[in-house]
């Protein structure tokens, strides 16, 4: 029992974050000028990258380390996420270098929330029993509640209390889920090394009986496991909150829930999924390929409707979870095919570049105009036109169209899905990214088809400039979109090594 | 007694979730929410104390298993600690509310999706 050092390196990238969050906390108290505070954020983060990085050579060879008397699991599954929630993270504050300026003077408590609830979010990754879990997304999504309601006008403070009571509802739910799922077989344990030690997965009831998931227990544990884990996902019927959220909370904010809450959530599932109940994934399967094919449907049909930029994207938000749920449902070959979990992985590091070049180029334009309703962008091909190049060239990668990573992306979903004999539902993927190329397409063409709104104020509807490091976040974002695109081979074997952690 | 300690929980529970659903005082609903936290902790316990793993149940027994036995009473402590840190923010952000609207009304808290 105690405390090691071996756990404290195996856990060596949250450390770092949640020191660099207090760190910075302190530093804002002496430093006068606050954009030095960012900018020790952003350098900062290279701690938990190299740490993240070392890790990674530790276990590459496929094998897992375990911390903390087996409650946190390093292997590169878990990996993968803290990697790439890193490189959200430095990609996110460089391009709010000007949104947080309207904080001021607590710049620098938005900065260490976001990097708590990142922390939080890696922590989830690598989550080995269900205690873990639950503490570490709370420990995610409470500094989100401060964050969403960090605008401090009436918007921002009522998006803050439906995230707050909302991720509140779907905590209890899940945590009823899990009591259940401990109840059914007498241990919290999502994955252990030794297998002498009882895990979910081994102390499962026989399926032999015919109920689904072996007992009433498990099944409802189950089914109100999925629930909690709804909310975070935004997946349909439980994504009420999400357009909500997005329009009130400060736009990064909405960016990080977008991709880095996001991937923190689907990796949870896969794991919990795959390694506890990896042995009745028949009847999981099914369940998923429903909900995504109703989630990614429910989410592109509203959309079209949306007028608020922001609330577009968080209507996109849930039909890409959608396309997403097609991987986790396509399990072929018994849960020994890592290929939906590979097209899951790569999509989310996709999904975080495409998603994070849309984002950067509406915040860059909402700080100048402060206006997010669709029709201020007309005119944006003239008044801007490199940023309506970024977000036309993001937004025609959340479609799906190539050479773009969003097209390579899909493509590996759906042949997943086909290959786990889920061909219907690839069928409705390519089906809704037809419907979804509507309203996507509709901000192009209000970007370049039509003429800038004539101003009540004063001044022209000038030109729309970014600060340098803006244009660098949205140049890295862009340029993962399109390098994907045509060279998707290198991420694609990250996430192959990554997924085969998860399915030997 | 373990069916007893369930139907209990259960009830609490979807007393909670309807409190939740249906009350428009942000307090309200924050005490909803503690009763969700508190139905989920009482299946907890009584899951720790009636259900044990069977290969627990030989020699060594409870006392060289403590550890697992103490499992859901171990994440029931957690769950009140989150519970209390999802209050303390729900206060903070009613303290915000008040000041700008002068209501604790959430029906009159909708600006969106109009």
């Amino acid at each position: 029992m105690g405390l090691t050092l071996r756990d404290l390196m195996l856990v060596s990238p949250e450390l770092a974050l949640v020191v660099l969050a207090l760190a910075i906390v302190l530093l804002d108290l002496v430093l006068e000028r606050k954009r030095f505070v960012l900018a020790v954020g952003v350098a900062g983060l290279g701690v938990p990258l190299a740490a993240a990085l070392g890790l990674w050579a530790v276990v590459a060879d496929g094998g897992a380390e375990m911390a903390f008397h087996g409650a946190l699991i390093v292997d590169t599954f878990a990996l993968y996420f803290k990697l790439l929630i890193v490189g959200i993270l430095g990609l996110l504050l460089l391009a709010s270098a000007d949104h947080i300026e309207r904080f001021r003077p607590h710049q620098a408590e938005f900065v260490a929330l976001v990097l708590l609830s990142a922390a939080g979010l890696m922590l989830l990754a690598g989550a080995a029993d269900l205690i873990a879990v639950f503490v570490s997304l709370e420990l995610a999504s409470l500094p989100v509640v401060a964050l969403v309601a960090f605008g401090k006008n009436d918007r921002s403070i009522e998006a803050g209390i439906k995230y707050l009571v909302l991720s509140g509802v779907s905590a209890a739910v899940l945590l009823y889920g899990f009591a259940f799922l401990y109840g059914a077989t007498g241990t919290v344990r999502l994955v252990a090394l030794d297998p002498a030690l009882p895990t979910i997965a081994t102390m499962l009831p026989a399926v032999a009986d015919g109920r689904p998931f072996g007992s009433t227990a498990v099944l409802v544990g189950v089914v109100l496991a999925t629930a909690g884990f709804g909310f975070k996902l935004s997946m349909v019927p439980f994504q009420m909150w999400t357009p909500d959220v997005y329009e009130g909370a400060p736009t990064p904010v909405a960016a990080f829930l977008a991709t880095a809450s996001k991937a923190a959530a689907f990796a949870i599932v896969l794991r919990l999924f795959y390694t506890a109940l990896g042995g009745a994934s028949a009847e999981w399967s099914i369940m998923f390929a429903v909900l995504a094919a109703v989630t990614m449907s429910v989410g592109n049909v509203v959309a079209i409707a949306q007028s608020n930029v922001k609330r577009l994207l968080g209507y996109s938000a849930i039909a890409q979870a959608g396309y997403m749920l097609i991987g986790v449902a396509a399990v072929a070959g018994g849960g020994g095919d890592p290929l939906g979990v590979q097209s899951v992985l790569f999509y989310l590091g996709g999904y975080a570049a495409m998603n994070l070049a849309a984002f950067f180029a509406v915040i860059a334009i909402t700080n100048v105009t402060g206006d997010d309703r669709i029709e201020a962008l007309a005119g944006m091909g003239r008044r801007s036109p490199l940023l309506a190049l970024i977000l036309a060239f993001a937004l025609i990668s959340l479609i799906g169209i190539p050479p773009t990573v969003g097209f390579m992306g899909k493509l590996f979903l759906f042949n997943a899905a086909v290959s786990a004999d889920l061909a219907w539902l690839a069928v409705f993927g390519v089906v809704n990214s037809v419907v979804s190329a509507y309203y996507y397409m509709g901000i192009v063409r209000t970007m370049y088809m039509r003429e800038p709104p004539e101003l009540d104020g004063p001044g022209e509807p000038g030109r729309i400039g970014a600060p340098v490091a803006a244009w660098l976040a949205m140049g890295v974002a862009t340029a993962g979109v399109a390098v994907l695109g045509v060279w998707p081979a290198w991420l694609l074997d990250v996430a192959g090594s990554a997924a085969g952690a998860l399915v030997p | 007694m373990l069916e007893r300690l369930l139907i209990l929980s259960a009830v609490l529970f979807c007393i909670g979730l309807y409190g939740v659903l249906s009350r428009r005082h942000i307090i309200a609903v924050l005490m909803a929410l503690e009763l969700m936290f508190n139905a989920v902790n009482i299946a907890l316990v009584a899951f720790s104390r009636y259900v044990t793993p069977a290969d627990l149940a030989g020699p060594g027994g409870m006392a060289e298993n403590a550890r697992y036995v103490l499992t859901g009473q171990g994440l029931a402590v957690f769950v009140i600690v989150a519970a209390a840190a999802e209050v303390a923010l729900g206060l903070a952000l009613v303290i915000a509310l008040i000041r700008r609207t002068d209501t604790l009304d959430i029906t009159g808290v909708s600006l969106m999706r109009r």
